[in-house]
């Protein structure tokens, strides 16, 4: 029976892949900082689809837990998903200090850290499955939340250097980028309705995704052609825009 | 936040609220005032409407189960479909359930739903041991028959008005084969169908459909449906021999639009009856699956719309065993003097039950709707003091409409009831529209 550990699972896309997972036969390990939540989802996944449920206390920011957290892992999952994020509020980013490098350090450096761990294992055991859960908003910095956005594009960059790493050591990396999702993150956030996918809707894309090996995925397909075209406007006209 | 429009399973009557969802881990913390638990939203008026919803289908995980025992703790809005999706291909299936399986846990306990084992196994409160509610004050609390044992039954059946339920734990039933033994009798008179269900006591279930334009000699015609769970040995020379907990939920024959207001006049429902009699007539006795047993209206969603743009109303009323001979004739040659049949015309004999503010007692209950129509609450009002007349009283979840004097009437132990809610709720935060409506709060 394989294992998948996923990182952050108290978010509403985690819960929903964890589902995916645990309808193929997956047991899980599911980590994160509220416990008491994640193990609610544990109880429930083991109820209904009868796997393993692990639940393991994991916070993103506690860099020097990292090692730890890894090497007690037991069993060493065979797919690891980072799934943990904080959009955070662009205004107070831009004026707080401590906001901003909680923003950057659950988005890029947080993960990093940890996902190195698997990386280096993967690479010696000569396989292996990474799911990175960046963001659309990596794509191009934009005034509303450039904070948020500079520490997806660099994990989005992380991403793809380590795919090109991996991949010919066998192991897989596969880059996630969703656009707006119904979730507890945007609470309170305007977002266009037609544009705002479900959790279990993306969850099942990320799925298929890991299932045929893709490299990068866009949820839902439309925003590569959102993204493509917000890529392509030029910088003049970009900066008088309000996107 | 934005107000949305919404109304519940009868279409009427349509507020405008402000809808919190409540996700895991809470959202929500007391303190809001006019404010209401809501569910699937298939209570038929307004019980689950205010001007704070708090949305709590997102609350919907299994906690824990005891395969030995059956003992299930979930979070309310775990749904009765998902229940038996997971459930019963385990060999389990709800204790008590009624004609919809698109309802909430925690709907099912402030309603205190019942089903058609009523009569032997009450109502769906009555397998509830442990509940987490979630107080006016913020704070959560459990109750149980032993602990906070006044906030614990005056939950069950209370409409949502002590709190919002987040957890419960309730007692599944074990069974065999996920099939149903069912027999079904025609009835040519209201004392036949009476005679019958007296006949029908030990069984599980029992429920019986009337034809409301049937008159004279033929007033209560109807047809009685009996049932038991299969076992395995009454199930071993059909096909289902291999696969005796088989259970799919398959996708739905859907009702697309709202029918144009009035086609259901009484031609076609006097068709409809008429069909439905002759059919069942037919069918007799035999195995059929629990689902069209119990949920036969779920196989067609939006049933409801049917009905049309304008709604329909549910009356739903239960008359004490002593006059629901009399008061049952009663009621029954109205509407037929009226013509104004019902769609669907549910009888059942309840058994004993002590509650607080709960709707079953011992004797008949009538469950009929009507389209809404010019003369409609006129009408209804003529039913209501037959109803009074006779000692009987209203379903809160059904009603929209009622005037607080006569739902009083029908609930003797109702300040004993205000006392406990005022007791958990002093700043009076939870109230739906029905509340405020029968000035309960």
């Amino acid at each position: 029976m394989k294992n998948c550990l996923i990182i952050g699972a108290g978010s509403d896309v985690a819960k929903a892949l964890a589902v995916e997972f645990a309808k193929e036969g997956f047991n899980l390990q599911l980590a994160g900082r509220n416990v008491e939540d994640i193990g609610k989802t544990a109880a429930d996944l083991q109820i209904r689809y009868g796997i393993k449920v692990e639940t393991l206390y994991l916070d993103v920011l506690k860099f020097d837990t990292h090692p730890d957290f890894f090497n007690n892992l037991n069993p060493k999952p065979e797919v690891v998903v980072a799934a943990a994020g904080l959009l955070g509020d662009q205004k107070v980013t831009e004026r707080d200090q401590s906001a901003t490098l909680r923003v950057i350090n659950t988005n890029f450096t947080g993960i990093v850290s940890l996902l190195n761990e698997f990386a280096n294992y993967f690479e010696n055991q000569g396989s292996g499955s990474i799911i990175g859960i960046s963001s659309v908003a990596g794509d191009r910095g934009r005034m509303k939340n450039y904070i948020y956005g500079a520490a997806k594009a660099g994990f989005t960059a992380y991403l793809s250097g380590l795919r090109q790493r991996l991949s010919r050591k066998g192991v897989e990396v596969l880059s996630v980028q969703p656009g707006f999702i119904n979730t507890k993150m945007l609470q309170g956030v305007e977002t266009p309705k037609p544009l705002t996918a479900e959790p279990e809707q993306v969850a099942k894309m990320i799925y298929n995704g890991f299932r045929s090996k893709k490299h990068v995925i866009y949820t839902p397909g439309y925003w590569r052609v959102i993204m493509f075209i917000v890529r392509s406007i030029p910088e003049r006209i970009f900066v008088k825009l309000d996107l | 936040m934005s107000k949305q429009k919404i109304s519940n399973w009868g279409g009427y009557p349509v507020v405008e609220s402000e809808i919190i969802k409540m996700n895991h881990p809470g959202t929500f913390s007391g303190k809001r005032g006019d404010t209401i638990a809501r569910g699937l939203g298939r209570s038929y008026g307004d019980s689950s409407l205010a001007e704070t919803i708090v949305d709590v289908t997102g609350i919907d995980r299994f906690l824990a189960f005891d395969d030995e025992t059956g003992v299930l703790r979930c979070e309310a809005g775990v749904s009765f479909a998902t229940i038996l999706e997971f459930f019963v291909p385990k060999g389990w299936f709800l204790p008590v359930t009624p004609g919809t399986k698109f309802i909430t846990v925690g709907g099912a306990i402030a309603s205190d739903v019942h089903g058609k084992n009523h009569h032997k196994e009450v109502c769906f409160g009555n397998w509830v041991s442990e509940m987490k509610i979630l107080l006016a004050s913020g704070e959560t609390v459990l109750c149980s028959p032993t602990e906070k044992s006044d906030l614990f039954y005056a939950t069950i059946g209370g409409m949502g008005l002590t709190g919002i339920i987040l957890e419960a734990e309730f007692a599944l039933k074990k069974i065999e084969t996920s099939f149903i033994k069912q027999e079904a009798l025609p009835a040519e008179n209201l004392d036949t169908v009476m005679r019958l269900f007296d006949e029908s006591k030990e069984f599980t279930y029992s429920v019986a459909w009337i034809d409301c334009l049937a008159k004279g000699k033929n007033l209560g015609k109807s047809i009685l449906f009996r049932g038991e769970h299969a076992n395995l040995i009454d199930i071993k020379d059909t096909p289902f021999a291999n696969t005796p907990l088989f259970y799919h939920n398959k996708g739905m024959l859907g009702v697309p639009f709202n029918f144009p207001s009035g086609s259901l006049n009484s031609l076609t429902i006097k068709l409809f009856n008429g069909f439905y009699y002759m059919m069942n007539k037919m069918k007799g006795s035999g195995i059929t699956h629990l689902d069209p047993f119990f949920y036969p209206l779920d196989a067609i969603a939006n049933w409801n719309r049917i009905y049309g743009k304008k709604g329909f109303l549910q009356y739903q009323f239960v008359l004490p065993l002593s006059n629901s001979r009399d008061g049952m004739r009663e009621v029954l040659q109205a509407i037929a003097v009226e013509g104004r049949g019902s769609f669907l015309a549910v009888l059942k004999l309840f058994g004993k039950q002590e509650s607080m503010i709960s709707f079953p007692q011992e004797g008949y209950t009538l469950a009929l709707d009507f389209p809404i129509m010019p003369g409609l609450l006129k009408f209804l009002t003529k039913l209501d003091e037959i109803v009074l007349k006779h000692g009987g009283r209203f379903y809160f979840t059904k009603d929209s409409r009622l005037d607080p004097d006569t739902f009083k009437k029908g609930y003797p132990r109702l300040a004993e009831f205000l006392e406990i809610k005022k007791k958990y709720d002093p700043d009076g935060v939870f109230s739906s529209r029905q509340s405020k409506r029968l000035e309960l709060t």
